[in-house]
This record gives C-alpha cells, sequence and structure tokens, in this order.
C-alpha cells in the first residue's frame, strides 16, 4: 500500500527534497479552483479528522460562513497529548511541508487570512523544525506577502506557530483557542461553535496536523482516488501508534479498516514472550478499552470500533499484556485526567479526583465490592455533565475498564483484608460488641 | 528584586507580539523569553510582562501557574522530566523514575542544593513507542534502560 504522509523518500522534511518531489505544486492547482470547489472535494473524499472525533472534514469547512466582514482564522490542533498518541509528531519530523502546503491549501478554501499551528510545549525540538519549515517556505515566497506574485493569486496568508507549555486540556478545540489569544484556557460554552465565534470572535476552523497533511494529495488526486483507500465510510490510511506490551512499538501508516490483530501482530510484531493479550485501548487512552478474546475480527475504522464498543479516537493504540494489572493501569489513567482537568466544571473537578483516591485505594488492597460500583457511579455522573469532553474522557476508562474487566477488578477488592490477630479473636466472641455500640454497655 | 528584560529579549517580544492581532495573545511566548532569562517566574516578571504587554498582572499570573511549563519555583540547571503514564509505565517508567530519584538522592519535584538537578514526573510526553523516556530541559531520550540512564545522568555536569 502506497502511504500518503510517511513516504519512504530520504530528507522529505526538506524544501528541496520536498520540491523535487512536486511538493507546492498542488497548491497552484488549488488556487486555479474555487474556494468551494476545494471544500466539496475533500467532502467527496469522505476525509475525517484525525484528532479523535473523526468529523468529516469538508463538511466542517463549509461551516464558515461566506459573508463576513471578520476575518477568518484556521487553528492546526498539534497539541498530541493523549496517553498512547504519538502520531503528529511523525509529520513533523518527517513531512513538515505537507502540513503546510495543506494548511495553504485549507485557508484558502475557507478564505482564512492566518493559519496557526499549535504544538505542545514539551515537543520543542520538532517545534524547531517545522519553524524552520517554515522560514524556508517564507523564504521562497510559499507563504506570506510574496506568495501572490509565487501563485499569481490575488490571496494571501500567514502561517504561524504557537507553543503550548504543558497541558492536555489545551487539545479541546475552544481551551486552543483560549489558549492562543493568551487566556486561561478554560474550555467556552457551545454554541457558538468556532465557525461563528472562534478566535478573537471571528470565524474559525480547527482542524488537526493529520487532517491537514492529508488535504495536498486528496487535491493533487482527486476525491476519488482517495475515497477508495481503506473502509468507504472512513477512507483514507491512519497514523497508527502502537504502544505498551509489543515487540515493535511504533507508528504504522496503513489504510484505515486493517485488522487490529494485524496491527498488533503482524506490524508491532506481537506480544513479547509469547504473552496473551488481556486488554487493548484502541484509540488513546480516553477509549473504551477492549477484552483480549474479543479482538478477532475487529476492523480499525470509526464505524468499525464503534460496532465493537469503543472508538478509533486517534489511533493509538495501547496494548497489556495477560499480566498486567489493571487496578494500577485504570489508577495512573485516572491520575491523568484528574491533573489536567481544568477545574472550571465540578463534576470534572471533583469526580477524577474521587475516582483517584477509591482507585489508589482498591490498588492498596483496601478496596471494598461496593467501590466498584461506587467509581461506575460516579463516572456516569462526569459524563455529559461536563462542558468540554475531558469529563467524557475521564468517565470512560473507567465505566467501561470496570464493566469490561469485572472480572479483575473483583479480584482486587475480595483480597482478604488483614485484620489485627487480637481483633479476630475478639470478634468471634459472641460477647464482643462493635466498637460503634461499645460506648452504650 | 526588580526584572527588566535585556534589550535582545525586547527584540524578540516586538517580533511575537506581530504574530497575533491582539497584544495580550503574545503572553505564552512572553513567559517563555522571561523564564529563559530568569530561570523561572516570579511576581516581578509576571508584573513586567502586564506592563509591557498592557494588561492585568492578575491574567498573566492565571496563565503563568496554569501551565506546567511555566515555573514558579526555581529548577535546576538539568531538569528531569520522567513520564510514568500508561505506555511508559508498561515498559517501565516507574523503574525510571525511582532509579533516578536514588541517582540524584532526591525526591520528586526536589532540587538539589547545588541547584545543578531538579526532578518532576510528567504526564505524556509523545514518547509512547519509545517509551520508557525521560526529557532533560528540552531534550528527549527514549527507549531507556537503567543502564542508559545512568550513563545520560552521568554525562550531565
Amino acid at each position: 500500500m502506497e502511504k500518503i504522509l510517511l513516504l519512504d523518500i530520504p530528507n522529505y522534511h526538506r524544501i528541496d527534497v520536498y520540491k523535487e518531489h512536486g511538493g507546492y505544486e498542488t497548491v497552484k492547482k488549488a488556487y486555479s479552483m474555487t474556494p468551494d470547489e476545494v471544500i466539496d472535494e475533500v467532502k467527496k473524499s469522505g476525509l475525517r479528522g484525525r484528532g479523535g472525533a473523526s468529523f468529516l472534514t469538508g463538511l466542517k469547512w463549509s461551516f464558515m460562513p461566506k459573508t463576513t466582514d471578520k476575518p477568518k482564522y484556521l487553528c492546526i490542533n498539534g497539541d498530541e497529548s493523549e496517553p498512547g498518541s504519538f502520531k503528529d509528531r511523525q509529520i513533523f519530523e518527517r513531512n513538515p511541508h505537507a502540513l503546510i502546503e495543506g494548511a495553504l491549501i485549507a485557508c484558502y478554501a475557507i478564505q482564512a487570512k492566518a493559519a496557526y499551528i499549535y504544538i505542545r510545549g514539551e515537543y520543542h525540538n520538532w517545534i524547531q523544525m517545522v519553524q524552520k519549515a517554515l522560514d524556508d517556505a517564507y523564504e521562497m515566497g510559499l507563504v506570506g506577502e510574496k506568495m501572490k506574485e509565487t501563485f499569481s493569486t490575488p490571496y494571501e496568508c500567514n502561517i504561524y506557530i504557537h507553543k503550548g507549555a504543558g497541558a492536555y486540556i489545551c487539545g479541546e478545540e475552544s481551551s486552543l483557542m483560549n489558549s492562543i489569544e493568551g487566556k486561561r484556557p478554560y474550555p467556552r460554552v457551545k454554541p457558538p461553535f468556532p465557525a461563528q465565534n472562534g478566535l478573537w470572535g471571528c470565524p474559525t476552523t480547527i482542524n488537526n496536523v493529520e487532517t491537514i497533511s492529508n488535504i495536498p494529495s486528496i487535491i493533487k488526486n482527486g476525491w476519488e482516488w482517495f475515497s477508495k483507500i481503506g473502509e468507504a465510510r472512513h477512507p483514507g490510511t491512519l497514523l497508527f501508534g502502537v504502544s505498551g506490551h509489543v515487540n515493535k512499538p511504533g507508528v504504522y501508516e496503513l489504510p484505515t479498516g486493517v485488522l487490529l490483530t494485524d496491527l498488533i501482530y503482524n506490524y508491532a510484531g506481537g506480544v513479547p514472550g509469547g504473552k496473551k493479550i488481556k486488554c487493548v485501548i484502541p484509540g488513546g487512552s480516553s477509549m473504551p478499552p477492549l477484552r483480549g478474546e474479543q479482538l478477532e475480527g475487529i476492523k480499525m475504522d470509526a464505524e468499525s470500533l464503534k460496532a465493537a464498543g469503543s472508538a478509533i479516537g486517534t489511533g493509538g493504540v495501547i496494548v497489556m499484556d495477560e499480566d498486567t494489572d489493571l487496578v494500577r493501569v485504570l489508577a495512573r489513567i485516572t491520575k491523568f485526567y484528574y491533573h489536567e482537568s481544568c477545574g472550571q466544571c465540578t463534576p470534572c473537578r471533583e469526580g477524577t479526583g474521587w475516582m483517584l483516591k477509591t482507585l489508589n485505594r482498591i490498588a492498596r488492597g483496601q478496596g471494598t465490592a461496593s467501590d466498584l460500583d461506587l467509581l461506575v457511579d460516579v463516572a456516569k455522573n462526569i459524563e455529559g455533565n461536563t462542558v468540554c469532553a475531558l469529563g467524557d474522557a475521564a468517565a470512560w476508562p473507567v465505566k467501561f475498564m470496570i464493566t469490561r474487566f469485572r472480572d479483575e477488578f473483583e479480584k482486587a477488592v475480595k483480597r482478604e483484608i488483614v485484620i489485627p490477630a487480637a481483633n479476630k479473636v475478639h470478634s468471634m466472641r459472641n460477647t464482643a460488641l462493635p466498637l460503634a455500640d461499645r460506648s452504650k454497655s | 528584586m526588580d526584572f527588566k528584560f535585556t534589550e535582545e529579549n525586547l527584540a524578540k517580544i516586538e517580533a511575537v507580539r506581530k504574530k497575533y492581532p491582539a497584544s495580550k495573545a503574545a503572553v505564552m511566548p512572553v513567559l517563555y523569553i522571561a523564564q529563559e532569562q530568569n530561570g523561572y517566574i516570579t511576581k516581578e516578571v509576571m508584573d513586567e510582562v502586564a506592563k509591557l504587554l498592557g494588561i492585568n498582572s492578575v491574567d498573566v499570573l492565571g496563565v503563568a501557574t496554569f501551565y506546567t511549563m511555566y515555573h514558579t519555583n526555581p529548577i535546576g540547571k538539568y531538569h528531569v522530566q520522567v513520564c510514568t503514564n500508561v505506555s511508559c509505565m508498561l515498559r517501565g517508567g516507574y523503574e525510571m523514575l525511582d532509579h533516578v530519584v536514588k541517582k540524584l538522592g532526591i525526591d520528586v519535584n526536589g532540587l538539589t542544593s547545588d541547584g545543578k538537578f531538579s526532578i518532576e514526573e510528567v504526564e505524556c510526553m509523545g514518547s509512547c513507542g519509545t517509551a520508557p523516556m525521560i526529557a532533560v530541559n528540552d531534550d528527549y531520550y527514549e527507549n531507556l534502560t537503567k543502564e542508559k540512564l545512568t550513563e545520560i545522568l552521568d554525562s550531565l555536569k
């Protein structure tokens, strides 16, 4: 299968090499089309967003108002922070010019005056790589004021990088905009949606890095070409990040619809020591986990994973072998959401902490059977009751891990509680009264 | 103690402001410039950033304290960040953290008395496929073993 994003061409990240292979030619083609024609092409290709929600990209672009006096903006979400996701980093490193060319085409389609590429601050060295690519593109007159001349078009736009500073919440689109605006990144209440009221109150579209990097190939080869790759309802390739208990963890670019078992056993080299798989999280830590014995036949695309009771998310597959302590894993995942909750909504702020305390108690061997129902109950009370999806992201692993691996968690709470010997003897005497009643006697 | 930006940094700030239509938006990059100059973000730094951008000091405080990468306390010359999130945890992230703690003789969030090392347990750094990992300042070190980790820490002088 031909790759779209991670091509096996040496030094493809360099502008001269990218141009040698036809780079920045597609943007010329796009500028010979009307913006609506570009949107239509992307719509017909069936491209779905690669950031987690899998929303139709062309449809999202068409939400941008046509008649407005306000400037329009494009935000490109590279705040890759979901545990298990590490795919965008590959694009920054190996194909930054597809991202820049894609941004130029996307900005034209929605008639944006500027694009902000939001990259997480920890990716300092990868920010430098994208900045170098961007500086080269500016120097060659492919971006900014000189592009009018380069492409013989009346249209021009600028592309800027905004560096994050270590907050998972900024991956949420409205937090991301608040962060760019220099505000505390609390998610905004929707509606209004960004297409109506985004950056600085202006119409804004927000797409993932991988989504935008797919655009040049779609415009170059046409929607029909793209729509035939992978699954019909979720076409194209995906950058699958496989991590955890596999022999060859890493990012694999494969057509959608690849079997999960193929991905794990053939591409990622199977499980070390030939152990069985206990659990797989198929799309980043917030997605519902699957049991090892139910993986057979599951295809990796949005519709198939939905049917299997999970979601494709960012395509970040986390594999756990039969010896994994799922209580500890869930406690660690919950610690992440507790740490990253912005604190704006009470169910998320309080609920994540409550879940973490309970899970830690179970992990210490001090849990009770009622703790499991309590956890599911707290999770259900967070889910759907917060301004943004971080609440759901925190609730789903708890809810689904406990319901789908109830046997594992039952074992953890049925550990014998160590009671000091004296108390044991005491409690066996008929005359012994419970502590609370002793004062009455 | 007063804080003033160097002439060189003032020029950098001017360039950064041009990226945004509102000066408030420059607060994050300006805080980075300040942190680079001062080592960490003090109240005086926040006041100066606010003055320069024409915004309220409390808004700068709100931003500076929200993000984990702005340090409001001194950190070491080498700030060692260890990821223990799920993909790293499955491949020995906690063993790496224990090793760093023992090797440097300080706790998580601690700072060595000579100011050379500080440790932070961090959330997912996007190195899941090359776990376990640490980052020292801006640089990532991945696919670690205890031996490699010892070597890296020993090389930081």
